[in-house]
């Protein structure tokens, strides 16, 4: 089946055969991959997806590859789970979190957009894959690479912790530490990515590389039972994730997957410190204005997204808002989560959850209605985030009697 | 010759400033505007510089002095 019209430009509209390019000749703007819903329909089934694996690629044929998956055959397919104790104390009826925190192999959705993008270099021949990054996308393409036995080039500015940088280096990658400034580092790494044939998956591999967010978002409607929600709450860095998700349940629709209407309003959340997405939808604006990220959510710190246009426009058209969180309530989110669910997300879940709060108390997001909360990586690569915020409560000495009189002490704190 | 593609994201306070005549007055840089989005208060730029190396560099650098935000054309390269 031949799936692939090759890749469009978002702005023109100018066609160009599938190759590892990213950006249109004419007119600079951005390249996306281009499907042929035609012979898709009718092929692509729900009873076919659901005799694929248990991962992402039982949605193989909605992904940019042209064969099977070359590497991280076990990504995504991760729980939706239906987070009772969390509406309660939300007060809704219906939350459900979508749990990537758990996303095999690297802990973080990122492996989902890695995992298309790794494969995708070796069906163009490619032995090198490269990224920039700070932390998830580091992690994932290191692992995805030694995997497929690619060399891979990490590159990050070179005063990044070095706790961080364990998570990277253990896959044994080539790691460069670039002196220079954020915008300095950019630039090189945009310039490296020119010069040399090699798959730096975030910059010419992106078309490809920004298809596997969709997964999260048909799992999301396959977990449902093929409805769409009312409400999606997503964590927004360079705003892709956000319009994947929304890529994906308008792919769905049109190949007549989804019960009813489509009837899901995406809403993004950000950083109070790095919300420059959030800001566009709040003041209803299409002009993004870049802005020098200063918050504990790392994970989401991109101050001059490259999709917040589009990431704007896709909460626009699903009737979606967005919503700041401050580093206090990013804690709180964490915390709250971890209570009720039992779930440990980084510091951008805490944004989510933070986020999907304050949209129920506003009254944009009726509580009587279906809700997703997006969790995207696990709380134990940010420990660093809650680390003076937590405290033992109890301390003794070795001591049954010390233990009794701790106990009667914590009992009548709390009678 | 050295070529660059950039982003250019305006201020408010440059909005009226002459910045792209100053590019090829100044530093003699080929300038080749792709796209573009200007408005009273804020603007961008996608375009395509193209001059001496050394001149390139002086170019960005005088750019980022007067406050104009420059980013590759891909913006978020470095991504958390």
């Amino acid at each position: 089946m031949e799936k692939l019209n090759g890749l469009r430009c978002r702005e023109c509209g100018r066609h160009y055969p599938a190759a590892p390019v990213h950006v249109c000749e004419f007119c600079f703007g951005p390249l996306e991959v281009d499907y042929r819903y035609d012979a898709l329909k009718g092929v692509v089934t729900r009873e076919s997806i659901a005799a694929g694996p248990p991962s992402m690629w039982r949605y193989r044929d909605l992904l940019p590859i042209e064969g099977a998956a070359a590497v991280g055959h076990h990504v995504g397919f991760t729980p939706l789970i239906r987070a009772k104790n969390l509406a309660d104390e939300l007060g809704c009826r219906e939350v459900w979190v979508k749990n990537d925190s758990v996303c095999h192999p690297s802990w973080s959705f990122k492996d989902r957009v890695v995992a298309v993008a790794v494969t995708k270099a070796l069906e163009f021949g490619f032995d090198t894959v490269a990224c920039a990054s700070t932390g998830n996308l580091a992690n994932s393409v290191a692992a995805h690479a030694a995997e497929g036995r690619l060399k891979s080039y990490i590159f990050i500015p070179a005063d990044l912790e070095q706790g961080k940088i364990v998570a990277t280096l253990v896959y044994s990658p080539t790691l460069v530490a670039v002196h220079g400034t954020y915008d300095e580092v950019n630039r090189l790494c945009s310039e490296i990515a020119d010069k040399y044939r090699w798959a730096f998956v975030n910059v010419n591999f992106r078309p490809y590389y920004s298809e596997g967010s969709k997964s999260y978002g048909f799992e999301i409607i396959e977990q449902l039972g093929w409805q769409t929600p009312e409400h999606i709450i997503v964590p927004c860095a360079g705003g892709s994730l956000f319009t994947k998700i929304w890529k994906a349940i308008k792919e769905l629709k049109t190949l007549g997957l989804v019960d009813g209407p489509v009837r899901t309003k995406m809403h993004a959340a950000q950083a109070l410190g790095c919300g420059p997405i959030v800001t566009m939808i709040k003041n209803d604006t299409d002009v993004l204005v870049p802005v020098r990220p200063h918050t504990i959510a790392k994970s989401l710190a991109i101050g001059n997204p490259a999709d917040g246009y589009y990431a704007y426009k896709a909460a626009k058209e699903s009737g979606g808002a967005g919503e700041h969180a401050t580093d206090e309530e990013i804690v709180e989110g964490m915390l709250l989560l971890a209570r009720t669910e039992g779930i440990f997300t980084e510091t951008a879940g805490g944004v989510t959850i933070a986020a999907a709060k304050k949209l129920i108390e506003r009254g944009v997001i009726p509580r009587d209605e279906s809700i997703v909360i997006c969790v995207t990586g696990n709380g134990l690569k940010t420990p660093d985030a809650l680390q003076d915020r937590l405290e033992t409560h109890v301390k003794i000495k070795p001591s049954l009697s010390a233990f009794d009189r701790a106990l009667a002490d914590l009992k009548s704190q709390t009678s | 010759m050295a070529r660059m593609r950039v982003r250019l994201t305006f201020p408010t306070a440059l909005i009226q400033e002459p910045i792209v005549y100053r590019l090829v007055k100044d530093f003699d840089l080929v300038i080749n505007i792709r796209r573009a989005d200007v408005k009273a208060d804020h603007g961008w730029m996608a375009l395509e510089l193209e001059g001496d190396e050394g001149a390139l560099e002086r170019g960005v650098k005088w750019l980022k002095d007067r406050g104009v935000q420059v980013d590759p054309i891909e913006r978020d390269v470095i991504v958390p």
